[in-house]
């Protein structure tokens, strides 16, 4: 019997910054707490001392600046990776997120790249309240010029992250600290480029499409268990990656079932879930024929106390329970 | 330090012409040539701009040739600086195409940045112009990241920042200056200081004058000098760009002192917004650094006052056949709209 070995979400994203600074010299990573143990799970472990802290470098409290200096040296040919450990913090560095990294690009002619990495790290939940929760991905995927990936497993935490550097435009790459226990016996490590990324089924079925991305696609396999002990086999459809959207699997999964429930870890209103429902209603042959619902957290800050927090955040039970409803069983 | 910028601020001081002391006065002659192409150039984009040719919003540094001039001269191609809203005279300064120039304020396809930036958003990294932008104080952390690659490549190339001293207002600019001082990365802050941001002079905006005092709190060797004075800019920076060159340098803050004798955007002069700027402008015309530098040439017998006129002569007509050439360049594809937003 061969013992299988398995890799978790968290240690694979550092497998992705390991093979990243092994294999590519102008790759370097920045952020705050990037040598201390705590900040970042074991997403980073010990890379300073493996790769030096010239290559790993842990920075004043300073997220524009960071954020600009990580344009600024991929502009001068370096591949950054800009490490925020909370997205509520990355928020400071909007402007260069936005208005300067994605914008490059285009108003500058078409032909200058900004090959810039910006990891923003999820971290809700536990009582941390409005400012240590939020994830924005429908915020971010609104910018045209900002690739936004959402890694949803652990080979897709190590693979994205290794996509997201060897891109030649600025990434926003979010992972999710609620997806860092999951596990998965991964093949070695590769360079991955960001054209072969692209909506995943993980699961088939006929019944229903469940449409997530990120901790989401964690929860709509969950429910797709439960719902398959009910008889109902769902269709799970990963996004992955959120700017630019690439919907042709969600439409064909779609017209299969005749059912899409688009389940996102963020608000509703003009938000992720609405835009793939959108894409669906505006095609005729699709427009008649699906019937849609939507589960996202309710349009109010993120609570602290526990029993806001369960009314707050959606579980794999919520889901089942919105697919029966759409199933009519 | 003293937190006033005394005479340096007086638009009365400083009109005579300037002294070359220990600099050899040739150089200076390119200098001069650079800083009246500048000077005749925004001034054909400022009767443009009157007319309504020019529809993008102009930011012109007619007055303040001196200051990106005389960094420009100790700068070289592998260098990497940034600007801002007003950032035609440091991308000419540094050596961009005047037809590329035009081009782009009409939004031209053969402009710098192919038609999609205009005024604001100007290029030429052949001469290590990476790029301006019109977000107060948004480049500054870039300049740094650019250090930040120089440091790293050991090349002996330095990151540069322009920007006003209105940018010194915002929360980038801080964080830049420390985190440029505490690794030590070869960056040159430039900030003009021309004592307007819009339309709000300094006294308004900061309990100081002088924008160097931020050096001081981040711990970064610094001068403020007579930023109409181009030897001066240019001797503030021989030693740290020596040390850049040598690979030893780190951050440096440099203040020139000037004044802008057009308004904040466009071709009029405001002279109704503002304190002192109604009563000032005159007076600071009399400390024109093309004018000063130009007296001092002649006197030192490098430049006579008719060679000047021949060099005068001949930068108008370059601006007028580039910019008649500008007018007939095609605009960019509709398709450019969509196809140049990601790599291929």
């Amino acid at each position: 019997m061969t013992a299988t070995v398995k890799t978790s979400y968290g240690v694979a994203i550092r497998d992705g910054f390991a093979h990243l600074l092994a294999k590519h010299p102008k790759a370097f990573v920045m952020g705050q707490g990037l040598w201390s143990p705590w900040y970042v799970g074991n997403s980073m472990t010990n890379l300073e001392i493996e790769f030096g802290k010239e290559r790993v470098i842990d920075v004043p409290v300073s997220e524009v600046a960071t954020t600009g200096a990580g344009i600024g040296a991929a502009l001068s040919g370096y591949r950054p990776i800009v490490v925020h450990p909370r997205v509520d913090f990355m928020m400071l560095a909007v402007d260069q997120i936005v208005t300067q990294a994605a914008k490059w690009r285009s108003m500058f002619g078409g032909d200058v790249s900004v090959p810039l990495v910006i990891r923003g790290i999820i971290n809700r939940g536990g009582e941390q309240g409005a400012q240590h929760s939020q994830s924005l991905q429908s915020w971010f995927a609104h910018i045209p010029g900002l690739h936004v990936l959402m890694p949803a497993t652990p080979r897709d935490a190590r693979d994205m992250l290794i996509a997201a550097t060897l891109c030649d435009d600025p990434v926003l790459y979010m992972d999710d600290r609620w997806c860092y226990e999951l596990e998965e016996e991964l093949p070695p490590a590769a360079d991955v480029s960001i054209n072969d990324i692209a909506p995943l089924r993980r699961r088939t079925g006929k019944d229903i499409t469940l449409v997530g991305c990120g901790y989401t696609t964690k929860l709509n396999l969950e429910a797709a268990e439960l719902l398959a002990a009910l008889g109902i086999e769902a269709d799970v459809i990963d996004l992955r990656l959120l700017n630019p959207l690439k919907p042709a699997l969600v439409h064909e999964s779609a017209a299969k079932t005749g059912r899409m429930l688009v389940v996102d870890g963020d608000w509703r209103s003009c938000g992720l879930a609405a835009e793939i429902i959108a894409g669906v209603a505006e095609r005729p042959e699709l427009r008649a024929g699906v019937h849609c619902a939507r589960i996202t957290h309710p349009d109010a800050p993120a609570p602290t106390s526990k029993p806001l927090e369960q009314a707050f955040y959606f579980t794999a039970a919520d889901i089942v329970r919105e697919a029966r409803t759409l199933c009519g069983r | 330090m003293n937190q006033s910028l005394t005479s340096l601020a007086d638009a009365k001081a400083h009109h005579e012409p300037i002294a070359f002391g220990d600099a050899d006065p040739v150089p200076f002659v390119q200098a001069l040539h650079r800083m009246v192409r500048i000077r005749r150039a925004e001034e054909r984009i400022a009767e443009n701009v009157a007319t309504g040719v020019i529809k993008c919003p102009c930011h012109l540094a007619i007055g303040q040739e001196a200051a990106a001039v005389g960094v420009a001269m100790h700068l070289r191609s592998t260098d990497r600086a940034f600007g801002a809203h007003r950032s035609h005279a440091h991308f000419l300064a540094m050596g961009g195409s005047l037809d590329g120039l035009f081009a782009e304020v009409l939004g031209r396809d053969t402009g710098v940045s192919r038609g999609m930036g205009g005024s604001m958003h100007l290029a030429a990294k052949e001469v290590g112009f990476y790029g301006s932008v019109p977000i107060v104080g948004a480049s500054i952390p870039i300049a740094v990241g650019a250090g930040l690659a120089a440091q790293m490549d050991k090349k002996g190339d330095v990151g540069v920042s322009f920007f006003g001293d209105g940018a010194a207002e915002e929360g980038s600019f801080h964080e830049s200056m420390n985190l440029a001082s505490v690794m030590n990365l070869p960056v040159l802050f430039v900030c003009e200081n021309n004592m307007f941001a819009s339309h709000l002079h300094i006294s308004l905006r900061q309990p100081k004058n002088v924008v160097a005092r931020y050096a001081v709190a981040h711990a970064m060797p610094h001068a403020t000098v007579d930023g109409n004075d181009v030897v001066a800019v240019w001797s503030a920076l021989n030693a740290a760009a020596a040390a850049w060159r040598a690979g030893t340098g780190g951050p440096f803050f440099l203040e020139a002192v000037t004044y802008r004798w057009l308004g904040h955007v466009g071709h009029r002069d405001d002279q109704d917004v503002g304190v002192a700027r109604k009563d000032d402008l005159s007076d600071w015309k009399g400390r024109d650094p093309v004018r000063r530098l130009a007296e001092s040439l002649a006197t030192v017998g490098v430049l006579s006052p008719k060679e000047f006129a021949a060099m005068e002569s001949a930068i108008s007509d370059e601006v007028s056949t580039s910019w008649a050439k500008a007018l007939t360049q095609p605009f960019p594809e509709p398709n450019a709209l969509l196809n140049r937003v990601w790599a291929k």
